[in-house]
C-alpha cells in the first residue's frame, strides 16, 4: 500500500491527459484552438532540443535568477538590520506592506522611464516586487527567534554581536527560505509578463506571446508548460537547499 | 547590610550567594519586597513555594535573566558578571541549537569564551567521562528523546565548569519515567562535582528528594516561609523515599506549603 500511495500525484497527471484526449476526440473546442497532447508534447521536445524555446526558457531562467539574486542581495541585510529591532521595523513596516501590496506590473511604467526598453527594467521591476517579499519575511525571522534560545546564549555570556550572528540569523532561516521561495515564484510571474509585452524577443512570455499571434497553438501550450516547469522547477530547487541547509526546520 | 543567618539556616554554613533588599515588581503586582537570603555553599537547594509565588522569577533575578528593582545580590562578594554560572532551561527543545550537533552544543559556552579548539575537545570528553554519558552525542537535538535534550542542556551548563548551577524546573516537560531517571543523573551530576545546585520544581517529592536544603517560599511577595534541612545520606534512592526521615520532611514541607496557600 505505502509504495502505491507515493504514485498518488501520477493519478492527477493521467486524468488530465485522458480529459484532454477526450475533449480532443470529441472535438469539445475547435481543434486548431485546442491540440491533442501528444501534437503538445512533440512541440515542447522539439522547441527544448533544437528550437527557439529552449533559448527563451534560458533566457527567462537568466532573468529570473539575476533578479532574485539582486532581490536577495538587498533584503538579506536590511531584513536582518531591520528585524533585529523590532521597534524599528514597526516604524518602516506600513511602508514596506504598502509596496509589497501594490501590483509590481504598475510599476512597470515607472521602471520603463527610469531604465528605458530592456532587460534592466525586466529585471528591476522583478527584483523590487521579489526584494519586499524577501525583506519582510527575513524580517519577520529575525523577531521571531525563540526568546528562550536569545536568553539562552546571553546567558552563556555572547554578546550582542555574537547573539546576532549565531543566533538570530539561524533563527531566522527557515522563514528566510519561505520568502526566497515566494520571491523566486514572484519574480518569475513579473519576468514572464513583461517579456510579453515590453518590447521582447525572447524569454518564454514573448514564445507564449507570438506563438498566439502566429496561431501556433502546440507552440503555445509547449511554453506554457515550459513555464509552468520552470515554476515548479524552481520551488523544488529552494525546497531542497533548505532542506539540505536548513536541516531543523520544522522539528 | 549584616550578613547573618536567615530563617533557619545555621550560621555556620558559609554563604555563596547573598540576596540583600532585593525588591522586583510586575508591574503594580509586588513579587519581591526587601527579601534577604542566603545560599549556602555546595548544596543542591530546592525551590518550592504556591503558584505564582515567583520561585523561577528568583532564580533568574540571580542569573541575570531578568532585571531587579532594588538590592543586592553577590555571589562570595563578586557579582554575576565575575563569575561562572550554569543555567538549565524547562524548555529544552528551545534552549539547544537544532543547527547546532549535541556535541557542539555543549561546546559552545567554551566558543563564546574563545577556548580553543583542542581544548574544548578535551573538556567535553572529560565532562562525558565524569558524568559517565553513553548516548550518541553526534546527533542533532531534534533527533534525540526529551530527556536526552534535557542531558545536554545540563552539559553545556556544566561545561564552563560553573561555581553555581540553576535549573527551571528542568525535568517538568518530561514523560514520569525519563523524570525519574534524570533526576538520578543530576544526583549523579551534583555527587560528582559538588556545585551549589539551586533547583526551581513544582514538584515536592522530587524538591525534598533531591535536596540537600529546601527553601519554601510564601505567597507574593515572596517570604521565606521555611528552610528545611534533609540530611539523608548520598545516593539516595528508592529507598530513600520510603525512608521515616523522607517522609517527616515531606509532610512538614506540605503542612508549611499548605499553610501559605490558605493564606492567599
Amino acid at each position: 500500500m505505502k509504495r502505491l500511495d507515493q504514485l498518488l500525484p501520477i493519478v492527477g497527471v493521467i486524468g488530465l491527459i485522458v480529459v484532454w484526449y477526450v475533449a480532443v476526440w470529441c472535438e469539445v473546442v475547435d481543434p486548431v484552438l485546442l491540440p491533442s497532447p501528444t501534437q503538445t508534447f512533440w512541440a515542447l521536445w522539439k522547441g527544448m532540443t533544437g528550437g527557439v524555446l529552449g533559448f527563451d526558457f534560458f533566457m527567462t531562467v537568466r532573468r529570473t535568477i539575476i533578479s532574485t539574486l539582486i532581490a536577495a542581495a538587498i533584503a538579506l541585510p536590511l531584513g536582518i538590520f531591520l528585524g533585529s529591532s523590532e521597534r524599528l521595523y514597526r516604524s518602516v513596516e506600513f511602508v514596506i506592506d504598502f509596496f509589497r501590496s501594490t501590483p509590481a506590473s504598475a510599476m512597470f511604467p515607472l521602471f520603463l522611464v527610469l531604465f528605458g526598453v530592456g532587460d534592466k527594467t525586466k529585471i528591476s521591476v522583478a527584483a523590487f516586487g521579489a526584494m519586499l517579499v524577501i525583506l519582510f519575511n527575513v524580517a519577520y525571522g529575525v523577531m521571531n527567534a525563540r526568546k528562550t534560545r536569545l536568553l539562552a546564549a546571553k546567558v552563556m555570556g555572547a554578546s550582542r554581536l555574537r547573539v546576532l550572528t549565531d543566533v538570530m540569523l539561524l533563527e531566522s532561516l527557515p522563514q528566510t527560505f519561505i520568502g526566497l521561495r515566494n520571491g523566486v515564484s514572484l519574480a518569475l510571474v513579473i519576468i514572464v509578463v513583461a517579456e510579453m509585452f515590453i518590447g521582447s524577443t525572447d524569454g518564454l512570455g514573448h514564445r507564449v506571446f507570438e506563438a498566439q499571434q502566429l496561431f501556433e497553438m502546440p507552440d503555445m501550450y509547449a511554453a506554457i508548460f515550459a513555464a509552468g516547469a520552470l515554476g515548479y522547477g524552481l520551488n523544488l530547487l529552494f525546497l531542497l537547499v533548505e532542506r539540505r541547509f536548513v536541516h531543523w526546520s520544522g522539528k | 547590610m549584616p550578613a547573618g543567618p536567615m530563617d533557619g539556616a545555621p550560621a555556620a554554613e558559609r554563604a555563596h550567594v547573598t540576596i540583600r533588599g532585593l525588591s522586583k515588581r510586575f508591574g503594580n503586582a509586588v513579587i519581591y519586597d526587601k527579601f534577604d537570603f542566603d545560599i549556602p555553599r555546595g548544596k543542591l537547594i530546592s525551590v518550592f513555594g504556591p503558584n505564582g509565588c515567583g520561585k523561577s522569577t528568583l532564580i533568574n533575578m540571580i542569573a541575570g535573566l531578568i532585571p531587579i528593582n532594588e538590592g543586592e545580590i553577590l555571589f562570595d562578594g563578586k557579582r554575576l558578571n565575575e563569575i561562572k554560572f550554569g543555567y538549565v532551561f524547562q524548555n529544552y527543545r528551545e534552549a539547544l541549537f537544532p543547527w547546532l550537533r549535541a556535541i557542539d552544543n555543549i561546546e559552545y559556552p567554551l566558543k563564546v569564551m574563545k577556548v580553543p579548539s583542542a581544548e574544548r575537545q578535551a573538556r567535553s570528553e572529560k565532562l562525558i567521562a565524569h558524568l559517565g554519558v553513553k548516548i550518541d552525542l553526534k546527533r542533532y537535538p531534534y533527533e534525540m528523546s526529551g530527556g536526552q535534550q534535557q542531558l545536554v542542556s545540563i552539559m553545556r551548563a556544566l561545561i564552563v565548569e560553573p561555581e553555581i548551577l540553576f535549573l527551571d524546573e528542568p525535568f517538568s516537560a518530561l514523560d514520569y519515567e525519563m523524570t525519574l531517571f534524570m533526576r538520578e543523573q543530576l544526583q549523579r551530576v551534583f555527587q560528582e562535582t559538588g556545585t551549589t545546585t539551586v533547583l526551581v520544581s513544582h514538584d515536592l517529592e522530587e524538591a525534598v528528594y533531591l535536596a540537600d536544603r529546601i527553601l519554601l517560599l510564601s505567597r507574593h511577595p515572596a517570604l521565606v516561609a521555611d528552610f528545611v534541612h534533609f540530611d539523608d545520606a548520598r545516593p539516595r534512592t528508592d529507598e530513600t523515599l520510603s525512608g521515616a526521615e523522607f517522609i517527616r520532611v515531606k509532610a512538614h514541607c506540605l503542612e508549611v506549603f499548605q499553610r501559605e496557600v490558605r493564606k492567599g
